[in-house]
């Protein structure tokens, strides 16, 4: 047993052996870090149904002509069978449909669209009814077997967990836009208890459609700068005026340390530690104080065993809401002190705009990439940085420099803090 | 980090159901001496029968307007269960043991406004092209907390505001196998050492037509006349749906010492896998299950809660797995929890474990819930009882809790 086996703890150290990413940049590893590399921007005008009237007309969608009629829940599987399965073949873990290890998947609410709503309202059975009673007297004399599969709540882990062949019963998982950390979170400590030698962590988001856009715009939370949609998401800087609705997915494949070295793997990054801290203030804002969000990224450091001073960049949350991304300097200025002076803070939701419930695991993805390389990519649309906002945000241009190690954010309403840090394998 | 696993304990409760709320109100019901009459509305879900939830004061677990203002029905049940377990467990009000107390809450998701749907329901039916008027519709008819009261993970987000719980906070989603999760992995956390204390636990509002819907996109549910779990055992099957918040505080029993508090009863273990469905699978992944946890259980008469939901063929493959642990030297004194409470999905494990531990800590099982045959009597102080959760789509669940060797609390 190699003495990296065990972190300060005396816990089993979790490494990553596979990632897999699909955004509105491209498909895989490859599209996506050339993209955010060079800073372009997956956002566009929404295509999938008709925006007018809407206050936000633009997101980073996904549209496959194959998949033929929108599905919410079916989109968010497909996206993460993408994912999940560049990464589980970059891992080699496991054999074809069968990964030996438990599912984490962290995904929007489940919910019967209005698509399939009207299908079941068009049906003739209820044709004498109203409301409910109709959609009711239709689903009875019908035959609604697919939608029974797709639209429960736990369906997209469901359907995952046929697809890869899982161990156990699969978690699906929410805490809102820190969904995906969680997703990572809850892998690791599968892995440091022993439970299992590896743990498959989806985060997966497909989910916009017209009532989502509707109910982030009554929150007044999205961007509505629909005349440049590749300049709407600005984090950080002084004219964002909200964040900008996105779907994709990421994949990590966790093992425990001797369980990749035992079978040969290539270990891609080590997950250092993770913190968390429920806030208690509000359901859409966080702690006037910072003191959730300062505890969360404390509590991080903490669990890895490591200083401010080791942390080589950070990852943002970065959503380019007016209070996420204030609040966000001021945790981290209160948290890292003058050591945040060396540090770079790069958004990716600059490019991709906000995957929700999987942008925290599209975030780790990319800050492994991160480390692989040694190039941070930039937070784009960065013409005008926010003057109360005084750190270096990797404004419009990548930078190359040795990374070893990355801090993650992700902050969700309902006062949800989660914080990732990786490193480098250690040499 | 130490191999030697410490025990988990119950110590705290929060419960109510169709039956009315508190442990004792629920123990004095179901050890009554009679068959228990469960609580029907045959009206309000039509042709469905559901167990309504009772009455609950909000404001005394949710004493601020404006935040009752920014939760449903669901949220309200959850917020106020999972109080009543903070109160039951002397946390309420400890900002220090706030702090450090850890949450996983089973959810599905809050109410739709039925009356916004039926009117864009409406107005978009037929329509050629329906997308401009669905736009107009949903930005006049939704408001803003009308999403916040959906939002799956806002029932925990709410407890951290309301009752202040602040360390992890997880939602697991999904119906009755969110539930198991939930508890098992909060089990799994405390006894590696990940937490000492959890609050765990979910709610489900059976008043609800666009859950009946959901349900009833499998046609899964009962339209008879109500039947006990174990009537329904010879028809084509089905379930009737029950209204529940059920949380409970899990604590390692070094931390639960350390602030001089009893238990109720102590979780031995939580198993759990997912079968696909086909024919005998349940039953064979049941049997796998069993194997794991039969060395703790010695033989003689058994008493188990059974959450059978009704739908066939598992009903009658829950039924054939129970029966069969005779061939273990196991006699089972079966109770149907479903026929007093119905199916209360995200709910159900968390009710079951609840049960167990009143059953436990009071020294008394439950009478049999019907007059089948099936539910053998049991007399004497049950040591340990047995739960067997098959969820109606996925999942597969055994839990055994039992008695740890110390003074229980909530036993005269």
């Amino acid at each position: 047993m190699s003495h990296f086996s065990k972190d300060h703890k005396g816990r089993p150290v979790v490494v990553v052996t596979g990632i897999g990413i699909v955004t509105s940049l491209g498909e895989g590893k490859e599209d996506n870090w050339q993209n955010l590399t060079t800073g372009l921007s997956g956002v566009r005008k929404i295509s999938r149904f008709p925006t007018e009237g809407l206050r936000t007309q633009i997101a980073g969608t996904i549209t496959w002509e194959q998949e033929g009629r929108y599905c919410a829940p079916m989109h968010s599987i497909n996206l993460a069978k993408k994912s999940a399965a560049e990464a589980i073949e970059q891992s080699g873990i496991g054999s074809r449909g069968s990964f030996p290890g438990p599912l984490f998947v962290a995904n929007s609410p489940a919910e019967t669209n209005w698509d399939q709503r009207m299908v079941v309202y068009g049906g003739q059975a209820g044709a004498d009814s109203t409301g409910y009673d109709r959609l009711l007297k239709n689903v009875r004399a019908g035959d609604f077997s697919r939608y029974y599969s797709l639209f429960q709540f736990a369906s997209i882990a469901d359907h995952l967990a046929d697809a890869f062949g899982t161990r156990g019963q699969p978690i699906s998982l929410t805490t809102a836009c820190a969904s995906g950390a969680t997703s990572v979170q809850l892998g690791v400590e599968a892995i440091r208890r022993g439970d299992t030698d590896a743990a498959l962590c989806i985060g997966t988001d497909g989910e916009i459609c017209e009532e989502m856009v509707v109910r982030f715009n009554l929150l007044s939370a999205l961007s509505t700068q629909n005349d440049d949609p590749q300049g709407a998401s600005k984090p950080f800087s002084k004219t964002r005026d909200g964040f900008v609705m996105a779907e994709g997915s990421a994949t990590l494949v966790l093992e425990s340390y001797d369980g990749a070295k035992a079978r040969g793997a290539k270990i891609l990054g080590v997950v250092r530690g993770a913190g968390e801290r429920a806030d208690t203030f509000h359901r859409t804002r966080s702690t006037p104080d910072g003191s959730a969000i300062i505890d969360t990224i404390n509590r991080s450091m903490a669990d890895a065993g490591m200083s401010p001073a080791e942390i080589d960049c950070i990852n943002a949350h970065g959503t380019s809401t007016p209070e996420n991304d204030k609040m966000e300097y001021l945790a981290l200025s209160a948290a890292l002190g003058s050591d945040l002076d060396n540090t770079p803070i790069s958004s990716n939701k600059s490019m991709i705009g906000h995957t929700l419930s999987a942008a925290g695991t599209i975030e780790a993805a990319i800050s492994l990439l991160t480390i692989q390389a040694g190039v941070i990519p930039p937070t784009i649309n960065c013409n005008e940085q926010d003057p109360n906002i005084l750190m270096d945000v990797v404004p419009n241009e990548k930078r190359i420099q040795t990374v070893n190690s990355v801090m993650s954010n992700s902050f969700g309403f309902g006062g949800q803090n989660v914080c990732l840090i990786f490193s480098a394998e250690p040499a | 980090m130490s191999n030697e696993k410490t025990e988990v304990w119950i110590t705290g409760i929060g419960l109510v159901s169709s039956l009315g709320e508190g442990p004792e109100t629920h123990r004095a019901q179901l050890t009554s001496g009679k068959v228990p009459l469960p609580v029907v509305d045959t009206e309000d879900q039509a042709p469905y029968l559901v167990h309504p939830i009772v009455d609950i004061d909000v404001g005394t677990q949710i004493p601020k307007r404006s935040d009752q203002r920014q939760m449903g029905p669901w949220q309200h049940l959850g917020v106020y269960a999972a109080g009543l377990a903070l109160d039951d467990a002397g946390i309420s009000h400890n900002p220090e043991l706030l702090a450090a107390t850890n949450m996983i809450v089973a959810a599905g998701g809050g109410e739709r406004d039925l009356e916004v749907d039926t009117v864009i329901m409406e107005k978009i039916d037929g329509v050629e092209n329906p997308g401009p008027i669905l736009n107009a519709s949903l930005n006049s008819e939704l408001r803003p907390t009308l999403f916040l009261a959906q939002l799956s993970n806002l029932m925990a987000g709410n407890i951290s505001i309301v009752h202040g719980v602040t360390d992890s906070s997880r939602t697991f989603m999904g119906e009755e196998a969110a539930g198991i999760s939930a508890i098992e992995t909060a089990t799994a956390q405390i006894e590696h050492g990940q937490g000492e204390i959890f609050l765990v636990g979910g709610a489900y509002i059976a008043e609800r037509a666009d859950m009946s819907m959901l349900m009833e996109f499998g046609h899964t549910l009962w339209q008879d006349d109500f039947a006990s779990i174990w009537s329904r055992k010879d028809t084509d099957g089905g379930m009737i749906m029950g209204s529940a918040g059920a949380f409970l505080i899990l604590e390692s029993r070094k931390h639960a010492e350390a602030r001089g508090v009893k238990p109720y009863a102590r979780i031995n273990a939580v198993v759990s896998d997912r079968s696909s469905r086909q024919a005998g699978a349940a039953g064979t992944v049941a049997n796998n299950l069993f194997e794991k946890i039969s060395d703790r259980i010695p033989e003689g008469p058994l008493p188990v809660l059974s959450s059978c939901c009704g739908v066939q063929p598992q009903l009658t493959e829950e039924y054939d797995f129970l029966n069969g642990l005779a061939e273990h030297g196991i006699e089972p004194a079966i109770r149907g929890v479903t026929t007093v409470l119905g199916n209360t999905l995200e709910a159900q494990f968390p009710l079951s474990v609840i049960l167990a531990s009143l059953a436990i800590s009071g020294g008394t099982f439950f009478d049999p819930f019907d007059d089948s045959g099936v539910e053998k009597e049991f007399s004497g102080d049950p040591e340990q009882v047995l739960i067997s959760t098959w969820a109606h789509w996925r999942g597969e669940c055994l839990a055994l809790v039992d008695k740890p060797d110390v003074t229980l609390r909530g036993g005269d």
